[in-house]
């Protein structure tokens, strides 16, 4: 049961846990991206015809990344070298995701692919309670786990991350730095958009294995808001991703067994808990040293004196 | 050769004005790439759209009878906006003021036509401000990011209301649909000329009025440009900045319930699922391209109107999705963004090495 459910919860915590990390790099290099909804469903669409047409799970989670990356390309142009509006830019960005692919999807619509498998890790998968919830999984969950220490090594064991985060923090002084300011944003920007474009393939390619108009359901939403809980880092956004990965299993699992509370007041629960989470991470920000970068929602122009 | 940008010392007043207007058209023109793309001829498309929003009375009507919801969210977003406040829950706001309205015109037992429109429409103003003054509190009391918390109590919303027609509110007669019982007649607006439009338009228009003047005219509404412009100064001019943010976002959602009211008393006389195809959605739009101006806000939502009903005739037409309105409506807000660049900055070609 116990084992059955940290399975769910795992599968259920992947797509959020990329969203999650990619909104962490943007916001990291003091961009902030609203347009997570929208990348999602325009990787998970990207991920599902790349691998419809190609017959390769691994080309389309590269399209799905490629897609993204470029949509991304159109939230950095703004905000970063034309220094707009970050959260109006963001919107935008998930309106045209919804937009977009709700159009090209419709050829999508029915058709059906070989989803991502599981494979055992040897020794490791047969752990009592854990093993099958984190060693018997598909490749892009074991890409997952990677992708949080990555992230973590990146930013806080790399000249390039150090720079990134100071971008986020003090521009002007990373500007000064010589670093350079706008295409490292741009980059931040982009690259991390191409992330949570995987999280959206992982709908499309291993949750349910086809392609539903708008079937992020609000995940990326959840996901800006767990980048406040995780604190900016990588590592307490695996935790996040995983809170609430559980949440919905458990939501799942108790309408599977026939409870008699109505569905649309299950599915409120995840939602509920992340405003919930939200409160009590925002006054934990507020009493300790703030994790919050700086800069961040602020553009960057060299001429501005301060 | 390179490019470099200066800061402009004024801003053009003609630049400013035309900005809209042209971020609309390229948008129009990109979008059109779209639907090539999508296999759909784009002149056709858009002289569907046209004809089908403008060109008959007919037409016109439903377009007024689509830009009633999106004049009373869009002034309810375009409030918050003026003090930097973003309710992005125009859409959750949207479905709680048809539940309360619903709730007050099947349960209530009134039969005076007034008494029972205006029970109806404190109930849907009351639901809507308190379900944006949720955020409102944890904006002014904790510093609780207001745009992630709007927004998710939008699906809370649109999950509490299929809870209601799928469940306790459902209409026994109705045939396992999800909707409710039909309103009885005191509980409905005044339709004009056989059309579906109604009296929510004029009062949407009134609100308009009232919002107008209560932001150009009025001590309260000129502390909250103040305080949308420069918090710290606000506060040092003594001015209650929490409580403030805090009855901006109530008004603001309250306002746009409304919309909600005016939906279910006007046109469609019950509550159902789908109640609102993301008019909330659409008044961040109408709100940040009508400038935070309630005359705008009217104006723009007009132009949304004949979007959203040619969009329809796109869909029966051409079997485009519904959605397909959203890309373009994100593509007029990146052009606009675009735009404001070079209204504030102006771009020229420098020979030789310019060290910017």
């Amino acid at each position: 049961m116990v084992e059955i459910l940290l399975d769910a919860t795992v599968r259920a915590g992947t797509p959020i846990l990329f969203a999650t990390l990619g909104a962490i790099i943007n916001e990291r290099a003091g961009i902030i991206n609203l347009g997570i909804e929208g990348l999602m469903l325009i990787g998970a669409l990207a991920g599902f015809a790349g691998t419809f047409v190609s017959g390769s799970l691994l080309i389309g989670v590269l399209a799905a990344f490629a897609a993204a990356f470029i949509a991304g390309s159109i939230h950095a142009l703004i905000t970063v070298q034309l220094r707009g509006n970050q959260i109006v830019s963001g919107l935008a960005l998930t309106m045209l995701g919804i937009g977009i692919t709700a159009l090209f999807g419709k050829t999508m619509v029915g058709r059906t692919i070989e989803g991502f498998e599981r494979i055992a890790i040897p020794l490791l998968s047969e752990l009592p309670v854990v093993g099958r919830a984190f060693f018997n999984q598909d490749l892009l969950i074991y890409f997952s786990f990677l992708l949080v220490f990555k992230v973590w090594f990146f930013f806080y064991r790399t000249r390039w991350g150090l720079a990134v985060r100071t971008l986020g923090e003090n521009p002007a002084a990373a500007d000064t730095c010589g670093v350079p300011v706008n295409l490292y944003k741009f980059l931040a920007v982009t690259v991390g958009s191409g992330f949570v474009g995987i999280g959206g393939a992982y709908l499309s390619l291993a949750t349910t294995p086809m392609w539903i108009e708008n079937m992020s359901a609000g995940r990326g939403w959840i996901a800006v808001a767990l980048v406040i809980f995780a604190g900016w880092s990588s590592p307490r956004a695996l935790f996040g991703a995983y809170l609430f990965g559980g949440i919905t299993a458990m939501q799942l699992r108790f309408q599977a067994m026939g409870t008699t509370v109505s569905a649309h007041i299950l599915q409120m629960l995840p939602y509920v808990f992340t405003i919930v989470v939200l409160v009590i991470s925002t006054l934990r920000l507020q009493k300790g040293a703030s994790q919050q970068p700086e800069s961040l929602g602020l553009p960057y122009d060299r001429e501005d004196r301060k | 050769m390179k490019l470099v940008t200066e800061r402009r010392e004024l801003s053009s007043q003609l630049l400013r004005f035309c900005a809209p207007l042209v971020s609309i058209a390229v948008a129009l023109f990109v979008a059109g790439f779209l639907l090539l793309a999508a296999g759909v001829n784009p002149l056709a498309a858009y002289q569907d759209i046209l004809v089908e929003s403008l060109g008959s009375l007919y037409g016109l009507s439903e377009t007024l009878v689509k830009t009633t919801p999106l004049i009373f969210a869009g002034l309810g977003v375009s409030l918050a906006f003026r003090m930097q406040i973003w309710n992005i829950g125009a859409e959750g706001q949207i479905y709680m003021g048809a539940m309360a309205a619903s709730g007050v015109a099947l349960f209530s037992g009134i039969d005076n036509h007034g008494l029972m429109l205006l029970a109806m429409f404190s109930a849907a103003f009351l639901c809507g401000g308190c379900w944006a003054g949720v955020a409102g509190f944890l904006r002014a009391r904790w510093q609780v990011n207001e745009v992630i918390v709007t927004l998710l109590m939008n699906y809370i919303a649109i999950l509490f209301v299929d809870y209601l027609v799928y469940g306790p509110w459902k209409d026994p007669k109705g045939f396992n649909f999800p909707l409710t019982a039909q309103f009885s007649d005191a509980a409905r607006l005044a339709e004009y000329f056989d059309t579906r439009l109604h009296s929510g338009f004029f009062l949407a228009l009134f609100m308009a009025l009232v919002l107008y003047l209560f932001m150009e005219r009025t001590i309260w509404g000129y502390e909250i440009k103040v305080i949308g412009s420069n918090p710290k100064a606000a506060q040092y001019a003594g001015m209650k900045t929490g409580l403030a943010i805090f009855t901006v976002l109530f008004l603001s959602g309250a306002i746009a319930g409304v919309a909600g009211f005016s939906e279910v008393a006007g046109l469609q006389h019950r509550l159902q699922h789908g109640i609102s195809p993301g008019y909330g959605y659409t008044a961040i739009i109408i709100a940040w391209l009508a400038k935070r101006s309630a005359i705008g806000v009217v104006i723009v939502a007009f132009l949304m109107g004949v979007l959203l009903v040619g969009g329809d005739s796109l869909q029966i037409y051409w079997q485009l999705p519904v959605a397909f309105v959203y890309a373009f409506q994100g593509l007029i807000l990146f052009f606009l963004l675009a735009s404001d660049f070079f209204i504030q900055y102006r771009v020229k070609l420098v020979r030789g090495a310019a060290h910017g």
